[in-house]
């Protein structure tokens, strides 16, 4: 065939219709030329400088001079296990990032919902325009947002005055946390909802009226089943975020420690970088097992 | 195993309404006091608009129990709004619906004793061929094991045996089509509405479940009203065919009557090739095969009216010849003519004089024109 191609008188622009060809008769080099500058980017830079903290776990720190020995050992990972500080704070993390994924699932499908499969096209548009607007602003801007509505003499206890109940002390506890996290995380929940209950056909909601069921049980056996891979896809980010996020505890919790702060304080206060990247570790692995049962759940379809 | 399946599920009425507490309406007392309420199905003066466009623009209609009653008519004609009216998705904007004797024109579709067949199938991706079968016995609470006899005889009938199992996506369009079928039929409706069910397959297909529907039809004797645009479809299957067009029934007949006697000149062209001519001030339709083509030289036969052309197009549709012949005075006549000759004849027309017979009780007259 290459023979064929080389013995043809040529025609103008040969040399690019000789690539495209090339192109054409091998696809894969395609590809290649395609993916191999931002692959080489991400897999040398970003992967591997991760690959290489997470070695540092497997290190340890002169506690003298705070310098970093490579002594291969698993004292960090030790640490961790054995020392009950660390296993509450674990253990208040994943639950925190639980808490925060069902608060979020539970707003968001009915919303979505009503985005999806009620609300007019008009309608439609300017609700997604409020779901991702405060994604435009400022993270710490919104977590001070937050902070002026917790506060003691904020938004929420002037409320609540006015309706003559006693002030909530909301602000700087692990309840405004957990709210300042439900609402920060929650568009990452309602657009793949959202994306999920779109889909679902408008006959397969017919189909099941048709055959007796109402709308309850229309939206038990029907709608919710198919529109569950979406939600536990906007789980992965409710969860994972949460796991991993270290501002918010800092800025609106009561001082109470999540991973992400306990992490950021031993790379940035105790300079104790192998025992972070240990500590590290545990949300990635928690969420290898998360995405292993998303991918059950038929999640990754749904993105 | 096909008539055993019809057997079970044929005693319909009463039974279905024992074992199902859910089906409000059905205690409601017949509205009319007709002695023997033969119609499955009842419309009156129904009108459908979306905004400015009328769907459906006042429709009346009387089907019988038992019978395999069709909506025919191209795409835009109403036919679906008018099913989806019968079904419950749509409300009417005005008149009435009665199914089984009982008004239902308020009543929501999972009130109502009817079942539809989607053009899309609108199987339940989720769930097996078995549950999606099972799915209206599971919502009205009808036990276990009943329920698991039911669905196996409704897929025996269908002739998914041992299908039960596997989901949707893992079957062929023409095997989902049957489980569409068999989801509508296990709940043994008053109206079985189907949607074009057929319209997705391909033609051997399409033919052979024409047939198949047909028998499945006479065996559990379930009334039928089915929608399609395709004449040949509604003429094969039909006890009666209903033609629509701009939202309105231009006809309802059986078979035999709207094409040997269509009662306009839309149903005449819609049904088959139509040669209107006006002849005498007389609009008249004569269809192509009732046409002779006289060769060379024959005498015309006695009583037939003969008129000279030219052949202008051949077209050769395999069983049969199309000739469109360009009368003397003016019109376009289609013939049509079996092959029955060896091959080759038909091209000799092309552009020659012919003369075209036709008797004229083979001739209809066109007493609302448009």
């Amino acid at each position: 065939m290459t023979v064929e191609v080389a013995g043809r008188p040529r025609r103008k622009g040969g040399g690019a219709v000789a690539i495209r060809s090339l192109f054409w008769r091998l696809p894969w080099l395609r590809t290649t030329v395609l993916l191999t500058p931002p692959l080489a980017w991400f897999v040398v830079i970003y992967i591997a400088s991760l690959v290489l903290l997470l070695i540092t776990a497997f290190w340890a720190i002169d506690p003298f001079t705070t310098r970093m020995i490579q002594a291969w050992n698993l004292d960090n990972f030790r640490q961790i296990l054995n020392e009950p500080t660390y296993l509450r704070i674990i253990v208040r993390t994943v639950s925190m990032a639980a808490l925060v994924t069902v608060t979020d699932a539970a707003i968001a499908f009915p919303f979505a919902y009503y985005m999806a499969r009620i609300a007019s096209r008009r309608v439609q548009t300017i609700l997604f325009a409020a779901v991702l607007l405060p994604l435009w602003a400022s993270y710490l801007a919104r977590l001070y947002a937050w902070i002026l509505i917790l506060n003691h003499s904020g938004v929420l206890n002037w409320s609540l005055q006015a309706f003559g109940v006693p002030p909530a002390n909301v602000a700087y506890t692990d309840v405004a946390v957990w709210i300042v996290f439900s609402y920060i995380w929650l568009p990452f929940m309602i657009i793949p909802t959202y994306a999920a209950l779109e889909r679902v056909p408008e006959s397969l909601v017919e189909a099941a009226s048709d055959l007796g069921a109402r709308r309850w049980r229309t939206l038990r056996d029907i709608v919710l089943p198919l529109a569950l891979p979406g939600v536990v896809a906007g789980s992965i980010f409710t969860f994972s975020l949460t796991l991993g996020d270290y501002i918010t505890p800092v800025l609106i919790g009561g001082g109470t420690s999540f991973i992400g702060n306990v992490v950021y304080s031993n790379i940035g206060i105790a300079n104790n970088v192998p025992f972070a990247a240990a500590l590290a570790m545990v949300p990635i692995g928690i969420m290898a097992l998360y995405l292993i049962g998303a991918k059950r759940l038929g999640a990754f379809e749904a993105l | 195993m096909r008539e055993r399946a019809a057997q079970e599920l044929s005693p319909k009425m009463g039974r279905l309404g024992a074992e199902d507490p859910a089906k409000g309406p059905r205690s409601v007392p017949p509205t009319s006091g007709d002695p023997a309420p033969k119609a499955a199905l009842k419309l009156q003066g129904v009108r459908k608009n979306y905004g400015q466009v009328v769907a459906v623009a006042g429709v009346d209609l009387v089907v019988d129990e038992g019978e395999f009653f069709t909506l025919l008519g191209p795409s835009g004609s109403g036919k679906t709004t008018l099913l989806r009216l019968i079904a419950g998705f749509e409300r009417p904007d005005a008149g009435r619906i009665e199914l089984g004797g009982r008004d239902v024109t308020s009543v929501p579709p999972y009130l109502r004793d009817t079942n539809t067949v989607f053009q899309d199938y609108a199987l339940f991706p989720h769930m097996s061929v078995a549950e999606n079968i099972a799915y209206g016995l599971r919502v009205k609470h009808i036990p276990r094991q009943a329920r698991e006899k039911r669905v196996q005889r409704a897929l025996d009938m269908v002739r998914l045996t041992g299908l039960g199992h596997r989901r949707p996506n893992q079957l062929s369009g023409g095997q989902r089509q049957r489980v569409a079928l068999a989801r509508a039929v296990v709940n043994e409706p008053e109206v079985l509405l189907l949607d074009e069910p057929l319209g997705a397959l391909d033609l051997k297909l399409r033919q052979e479940m024409q047939i198949e529907l047909k028998q499945i039809q006479k065996e559990v004797g379930i009334t039928f009203v089915y929608v399609t645009h395709d004449q040949e479809e509604a003429l094969t299957m039909s006890d009666r065919v209903a033609i629509m067009s701009s939202g309105q029934i231009e006809q309802i007949g059986s078979p035999v009557e709207v094409y040997e006697r269509p009662a306009t000149e839309f149903v005449a062209g819609f049904i088959g090739i139509s040669n209107v001519l006006v002849r005498d001030g007389v609009r008249f339709v004569v269809r192509p095969e009732k046409i002779r083509m006289l060769a060379e030289g024959e005498a015309a036969p006695s009583g037939m009216t003969v008129e000279p052309g030219e052949v202008e197009e051949v077209i050769y549709v395999g069983m049969s010849t199309r000739y469109v012949v360009r009368l003397e005075r003016g019109e376009h006549l289609v013939a049509v003519r079996q092959n029955m000759d060896a091959l080759g004849d038909a091209e000799r027309f092309e552009g020659r004089p012919v003369r075209l017979a036709w008797t004229a009780n083979h001739t209809f007259v066109l007493d609302k024109g448009r």
